[in-house]
């Protein structure tokens, strides 16, 4: 009796344990990866780990954190946007094209993101209302707003050495570039609406299980213009945020970007099915990939090369979180 | 009786003995010793609620779980399954309840299915597995060929299909998860004679259901698992329903429809000349304070359909909606419940439950509104809440964080009908609430339905289960082909049977006349 006794503390004590390790695992998500690529080319590389470059690898992934950050709502509720890219290039060159228009300047940015929600909330409302797949109206606005990109653009580059909004791109607070401050402060505000607010809980549910969110008098039209818009408005800012860093757009600005934030989004975990994820676990994958770009080229790898690495280590990355998530499922 | 007499311990040994099996997932421990001895030539019945740790047991035996501790003896040698094939080829035979029929391949394809026969070492042998499969089926009395596609099979023919595939394996071990869940009674009874066959031919069989009446037809004796923990065993002359249920659910159910019928109070809901297609055809009827009014009929006589159409769920054709004297422009469940009509829908998995989501979101997901301010939640008070309702309804879960998909049915089922007492709704619309729920649960969720008429809601009853209607309803209501044909109970003079009932769900008070005329 005595050692049945202690073998049944002891089984719940090595339970106690090994659920405190999981949990800590699932906590930590992607995070352990991000360390130990930072790890490796900090042996490989001198320059890695210096002040300098940490800055502009961050700096290099805002754009994308923002992209992904708005794609991540997207993804939450089952879907996907494939025009972030398009929206991206789109709004740039209205926010260039607008702060050459003399007395109008101030309104570059608004009008810029003003676009990039409306693309969005037209998306959302084609996804809601009419019940095409996300991907196939997606694939729609993609290829229409690249070209309406092209044709606000003229064909040409439009620039504007002077333009307003250029601390945007290249100002600074202290060490930290004003770009790097914009696209936390976008994690920071994505993750409290999806983890603080009745909004959040509903996009969760809506990607979850659409029928059952109806059913419990969810409004899952909104909350699906709602995603999309925020998409688009985050498409926007960062049109604002290239072209503020390039004094400059052109019709091809963000050709390819969409993939980089679904890369992202889906390193950091989150299911392509809808109803699991976090932004900060976005925020993880967007670094993952920044790290990744900055560190091979540091080490004079060829771009042809990059590519190769950065696609094994997206897969290999999400089979690892799928070995690491297997016993979740129950 | 002639059955029992080859079970049981008059053979030299149990074909398949588990001792002391452990099992825990993080936060929850699912078995714990549980020992279970079955003899060649029985149908053991394994019972137990739902969350009792069945499934998990049988997923060891399977060898897609490992125990934690304990040993498997299948025949006088301690066996580990590290894959659910090595289970297999050692003899044991699952069918699962979700069969897993390849609808495109032929029957015997299916049969052979990752163990086809070569010839030459590479060509399919069709010819020759199509001849060893009609073999089995024939054993099997299956009225299909091998040779058909398995796509135009009934599902109780699928089932065949699964049995035979397990027979080719050389199974001496065969465990059926509740097998006739979705069977005719035509069906179920082709399938008890398959099992007596296979019994008589010496095979053991695990046979696990929640439907005392097939377990007295069938088990020689049966098993209870009673949250992780094996209960006992009865023999079959010991089988008795009191019993069962005692051993179940740990307490006595003294009464199972324990109800005292009321007066019904004022007319809450009225619905008129509600229609909507071939579907629901001009029903009219009204639902009184503190009464529960059942909704029977047969499967598609439109019961659901009435159910979602006043809650707004489908779009009507035309009707109208009163609740308490009052119009209601009921266009999507929203407005029904801004009203304060609540809808559990028939399927908990595709319908109600976010099985991803924690238990606590699933319970406050309609009161988010009131436990926040400007948007942003009040964690503090929708845990309270959360809380609350685990302890009133005796949700069976680690803790609210914990996600829904990982509960027991009948533990889902609760979470829901918490969803909706949280806004105290004046009209409550169940549709099959103890569906795949075990009888503890259901007990439960009588006693809740109870408590919540004592509180003057008024609750719409849908079930499939007469029983159930009977012992749980004030009046109830029949359906047929779309259209209320009949009242039973309350007012109605006719007292509620499930003669009557069936009288009204079925045609046969219509042909009958005719034919008298």
């Amino acid at each position: 009796m005595v050692t049945e006794a202690t073998t049944q503390t002891a089984a719940v004590a090595a339970d106690k344990r090994k659920e405190f390790i999981r949990s800590m695992i699932q906590m930590a998500g992607m995070v352990p990866v991000l360390v130990v690529i930072c790890i490796l080319f900090a042996f490989l590389t001198p320059n890695f780990l210096t002040q300098n470059n940490i800055v502009n690898v961050v700096r290099q992934a805002s754009i994308n954190i923002v992209l992904a950050a708005g794609m991540t709502f997207v993804i939450l509720t089952g879907g996907i946007d494939l025009a972030v890219g398009s929206v991206l290039g789109f709004t740039a060159v209205i926010a260039v094209g607008v702060s050459l228009i003399p007395g109008l300047d101030w309104a570059a940015v608004p009008a810029a993101l003003l676009a990039g929600a409306l693309v969005g909330v037209l998306t959302g409302m084609t996804v809601a209302y009419i019940g095409l797949p996300p991907f196939i109206v997606t694939l729609g606005t993609y290829t229409a707003i690249r070209g309406a990109a092209y044709l606000a653009a003229g064909g040409t580059t439009v620039i504007n050495s002077k333009i307003g909004f250029a601390w945007i791109g290249n100002g600074y607070v202290g060490p930290v570039p004003w770009l790097v401050i914009i696209a936390l402060l976008t994690i920071a505000i994505s993750a409290f609406i999806l983890h603080s607010t009745v909004l959040g809980v509903h996009v969760y549910a809506v990607g979850g299980n659409p029928q059952a969110a109806r059913l419990t008098g969810i409004p899952v039209p909104l909350v699906l213009i709602f995603v999309y818009g925020v998409s688009g408005l985050l498409s926007g800012l960062g049109g604002v945020m290239s072209a503020s860093r390039l004094y400059s757009a052109q019709g091809q600005l963000g050709i390819g970007y969409e993939l980089d934030a679904i890369a992202a989004v889906i390193l950091g975990g989150t299911s392509f099915s809808g109803g699991i994820g976090t932004v900060f676990g976005t925020l993880i994958g967007a670094l993952i990939i920044a790290v990744l770009n900055n560190g091979l080229t540091l080490m004079n790898v060829s771009f042809y090369w990059q590519l190769v690495i950065k696609g094994a280590v997206i897969v290999l990355a999400v089979m690892l979180d799928k070995l690491r998530t297997r016993g979740q499922a129950l | 009786m002639s059955t029992s007499t080859k079970a049981g311990p008059g053979s030299a040994r149990p074909i398949l003995e588990v001792r002391q099996i452990c099992k825990s997932f993080p936060g929850v421990r699912v078995l714990k010793s549980v020992n279970l001895s079955i003899w060649p030539g029985e149908v053991h019945a394994f019972m137990g609620e739902n969350g009792a740790g069945k499934s998990t047991l049988m997923k060891i035996l399977a060898g897609a779980y490992h125990p934690d501790s304990g040993e498997i003896i299948l025949d006088g040698k301690t066996v580990q399954f590290r894959t659910p094939h090595e289970a297999r080829l050692a003899g044991i035979g699952i069918i699962y309840q979700e069969l897993t029929v390849a609808p495109n391949l032929t029957v015997s394809g299916n049969v052979f299915l990752g163990s086809e026969l070569k010839r030459l070492g590479f060509m399919a042998d069709t010819a020759e597995m199509d001849r060893k499969t009609q073999e089995v089926l024939n054993r099997l009395g299956a009225r299909f060929k091998a040779t058909q596609r398995a796509a135009h099979l009934a599902v109780a023919e699928q089932q065949q299909v699964e049995i035979a595939r397990a027979l080719f394996y050389k199974s001496r071990v065969l465990v059926m998860d509740e097998p006739t869940a979705a069977l005719s009674d035509r069906e179920t009874d082709r399938l008890f004679e398959v099992v007596r066959n296979l019994r008589s031919e010496g095979l053991a069989i695990i046979y696990i259901s929640h439907r005392m009446a097939e377990v007295y037809e069938l088990a020689d004796r049966l098993s209870v698992l009673r949250d992780g923990e094996y209960v006992g065993e009865l023999k079959r002359a010991e089988f008795s329903a009191a019993k069962v249920i005692e051993m179940m659910v740990g307490r006595r159910l003294e009464d199972f429809y324990e109800h005292t019928k009321r007066a019904a109070g004022r007319v809450v809901l009225e619905v008129k000349n509600m229609s909507a297609g071939e579907r629901v055809k001009n029903a009219s009827f009204q639902l009184r304070q503190g009464e529960v009014l059942g909704l029977a009929g047969l499967v598609g006589a439109g019961r659901t359909e009435l159910a979602r159409l006043i809650f707004g769920a489908d779009k009507r054709k035309s009707g109208e909606i009163y609740l308490n004297g009052q119009k209601l422009q009921i266009n999507q469940p929203k407005d029904a419940i801004r009203a304060g009509i609540g809808y559990v829908p028939e399927d908990r998995k595709l319908q109600g439950v976010f099985l991803q989501m924690s238990s606590g979101e699933n319970i406050t997901m309609n009161i988010l509104g009131g436990c926040s301010a400007w948007g942003v939640l009040n964690f503090k008070k929708l845990n309270e809440r959360a809380n609350a309702e685990v302890k009133a309804m005796r949700v069976r879960t680690a803790s609210l964080k914990s996600r829904a998909g990982g509960l027991s049915g009948g533990n889902q089922q609760k979470l829901l009908l918490a969803r909706w007492l949280e806004i105290n709704p004046k009209v409550l619309l169940l549709d099959e609430p103890t569906r795949g729920v075990d009888v503890g649960a259901k007990a439960e969720i009588y006693a809740l339905i109870q408590q919540l008429v004592d509180k003057g809601t008024a609750v719409l009853f849908i079930s499939s289960e007469l029983p159930e209607i009977v012992g749980v309803c004030d009046r109830v209501l029949v359906m047929r082909e779309g259209e209320i044909t009949g009242e039973v109970g309350g007012q109605s003079g006719t007292e509620i049977t499930q003669q009557n009932i069936m009288q009204f769900a079925t045609d046969v008070s219509r042909s009958g006349s005719t034919n008298g005329n």
